[in-house]
């Protein structure tokens, strides 16, 4: 063997080593993710293809139907309402969570990890609870609706609670956490020399933060948006307790399509379109994340 | 001369050091200047209080206006002040291209369309990155991404160009090659220099003057040859250059060491403890020890190609004295050889105490 062919296998050994290295790291994750996600995936995009059974559970006759079903209009409001309601909640998310990070990141490094866990203390209460929690605040008899009779800014109880409204405060309520968290990530990292450098060059604050750290953050309030976006459509608890079941959202719809109208091939359907939605978003966070950071690619 | 920029008395403390302690500096017109200290001399709190990114707890900094009249710059905003930095990291906004982190400040004054794109085409001119117009940052290389920097900072045409280490992320090849070109542009273009800087090369070859900080104070303000012939105390000669420091005692207008009188240049000054600052090319070695200042032993002999350098050991004295001699060593180790020197060239410093500026 020659020094060169020596040399070459010396570094395929190696690379081997960090090879195998890699398989034990990652082995255990990929395995759970492949067999308690990837599996189910396979499972339902296979029952889209094949005919419901009559008390459930799939009879493989090969068809298309279930897609075609999906685009009725009844189905189509659900999803256009769905979008809507998680649309709106998710504006909101970014209006409240983008100050809310900003400020935290001008903390002293004390105050900021104080702040952080007070953003996600919510997480250590059950959601359920947390939920219907809300129920008894809006509610006509509710603390929110006596303080407003008290004070004589109403004269009757609001119905507050069964509206879609009620619905958007449920899931911002739910969801505002996980907006803060990634959005403060990314304002966190941008380089304070460029805030200065802007305003070195005669930008004013308000310019800077416009024409820098908005830019910069955008991949971050992406991922915020699609954190809070996508698994608005698919709550059905909040649509159910605060909107009284007069708010019906995708989610609910899944749900129901697998245990009370039994049709598991067109249940798989729509729970398809939820996750192709959220692979299209997530390509666009990177085209967006491309682009801001010109050739390199930076991970928010 | 009116100064373009007068810094007066400037203090600033951080929790428990002092970064600024009564800096005073006048800078002048078309002036390039530099800071040079050690990290943590207080040069970068100076650079970024111009700039308006840091507070001064007391003193005053002006600069002369377009009008003639002198206007206080601790009253302006940081994005009011008619002066531009290039920082370290040349902070470059990486999701514009090279054509608009240049345009960026141009835009911010409120220029037309035409006269923005006139300038910005002059500058990319200026720094042969014309091709690099549509380039973002993170596609150039250090150097490119320096001169864009320049560009930026330069297209705005300030009275008062601020450099924070502008070379000090370059590789030396590229960085020797800057600084022959920031020298030219900052002729060229006629804008004042302030460069902030702890290389004392990059230091003695660019800047016209120069300021040595130490622990927040100015150590002396001097041109190039000053600093390094004339240092104003032990500080200065110990930073700048290579030299020996031997360690004396002056009485009246003598220094001596080793019980022995040595030749010196300005003993009058100074009082008691003192050391005599030999640089490396004003000591002659000599095999005839006979009219020598000192004896010892050469001890170490370094050949650099065009010239080498012999470290002599005199006994009685810690630091071996270094001799630089053009071409090849001439003397074995362990030889034993006399020092020479002319009065003229070794400098009588205090040492601690009182800091008196030679003449």
């Amino acid at each position: 063997m020659s020094p060169s062919e020596k040399r070459i296998s010396g570094r395929g050994a190696t690379e081997r080593r960090a090879l195998s290295a890699r398989a034990v790291f990652a082995g255990p994750g990929l395995l759970y993710v492949t067999l308690f996600m990837s599996l189910p995936l396979l499972l339902i995009l296979v029952y889209s293809f094949f005919t419901r059974g009559r008390f459930g559970g799939i009879v493989w006759d090969f068809t298309l139907d279930n897609y075609g079903r999906a685009f009725e209009p009844v189905y189509l409001k659900v999803f256009g309402t769905s979008i809507v309601i998680a649309g709106i909640t998710t504006l909101l998310a970014l209006l409240l969570g983008y100050p809310t990070a900003y400020a935290i990141t001008r903390l002293s490094p004390r105050w900021r990890t104080i702040a952080l866990v007070l953003v996600v203390l919510p997480f250590w209460t059950n959601f359920l609870i947390r939920t219907y929690a809300w129920i008894i605040l809006l509610n006509s008899e509710g603390p929110l609706n006596s303080a407003l009779l008290d004070l004589g800014i109403i004269g009757a109880p609001l119905g507050l609670l069964y509206t879609p409204a009620a619905v958007v405060v449920g899931l911002l309520y739910a969801y505002l956490p996980l907006v803060v968290l990634p959005v403060y990530a990314s304002i966190e990292r941008v380089d304070r020399q460029l805030l200065e450098a802007a305003s070195n060059l005669g930008a004013s604050r308000i310019r800077t933060f416009v024409d820098v750290t908005l830019p910069l953050t955008l991949p971050g309030v992406m991922i915020g948006a699609i954190f809070v976006f996508v698994p608005s459509m698919g709550n059905f608890v909040v649509p159910e307790l605060l909107g009284g079941g007069k708010t019906v959202m995708v989610g609910n719809l899944i749900r129901d399509q697998f245990l009370e109208a039994r049709d598991w091939p067109f249940g798989s359907v729509l729970a398809l379109f939820v996750v192709f939605l959220l692979v299209a978003l997530f390509a666009l966070q990177a085209a967006i994340s491309r682009r801001i950071n010109g050739k390199q690619v930076t991970r928010v | 001369m009116t100064p373009l920029l007068s810094i007066e008395h400037v203090s600033k403390a951080y929790d428990t050091t002092q970064a600024l302690d009564d800096v005073s500096i006048e800078i002048q017109p078309n002036e390039f200047f530099a800071l040079l200290g050690p990290s943590g001399c207080g040069k970068t709190t100076l650079l970024r209080s111009i700039a308006g990114f840091e507070d001064p707890d007391s003193g005053a900094i002006s600069i002369l206006g377009d009008d003639g009249t002198s206007m206080s710059l601790l009253s302006l905003p940081p994005n009011k002040r008619p002066v531009n930095l290039m920082f370290q990291s040349y902070a470059l906004f990486p999701h514009m291209n090279v054509r608009k982190n240049i345009a960026y400040g141009l835009e911010r004054e409120g220029l037309s369309r035409s006269e923005v794109d006139a300038r910005v085409a002059e500058v990319l001119e200026t720094v042969s990155l014309v091709d690099k117009a549509k380039a973002r940052p993170a596609q150039l290389s250090g150097g490119q991404r320096q001169r864009v920097a320049l560009a930026r900072a330069i297209v705005k045409r300030p009275r008062l160009l601020l450099l924070d280490e502008p070379l000090s992320a370059l590789d030396r090849k590229v960085r020797v090659e800057m600084q022959l070109e920031l020298k030219r542009l900052q002729h060229e273009v006629g804008i004042t220099f302030v460069v902030v800087t702890h290389d004392q090369e990059e230091a003695m070859s660019m800047a016209d003057r120069i300021a040595v900080m130490h622990d927040g104070r100015v150590q002396q303000i001097a041109d190039p040859v000053t600093l390094y012939s004339r240092p104003a105390n032990v500080f200065v000669a110990d930073f700048i250059g290579s030299g020996t420091l031997l360690p004396g005692e002056v009485s009246g207008d003598t220094f001596s060491a080793l019980e022995r009188r040595l030749p010196c240049n300005n003993a009058s000054g100074v009082h008691g403890p003192a050391v005599l600052m030999l640089r490396p090319e004003s000591v002659r070695v000599t095999p005839d020890d006979s009219d020598a200042c000192l004896r010892g032993a050469v001890i170490e002999t370094h050949f650099y190609g065009g010239s080498s350098i012999t470290a002599i050991r005199v006994d009685g004295v810690e630091q071996p004295v270094v001799a630089r001699s053009a071409g090849a060593p001439r003397y074995s180790m362990g030889e034993e050889v006399g020092l020479l020197w002319d009065a003229d060239e070794a400098v009588v410093l205090a040492v601690g105490g009182s800091s008196e500026t030679p003449p």
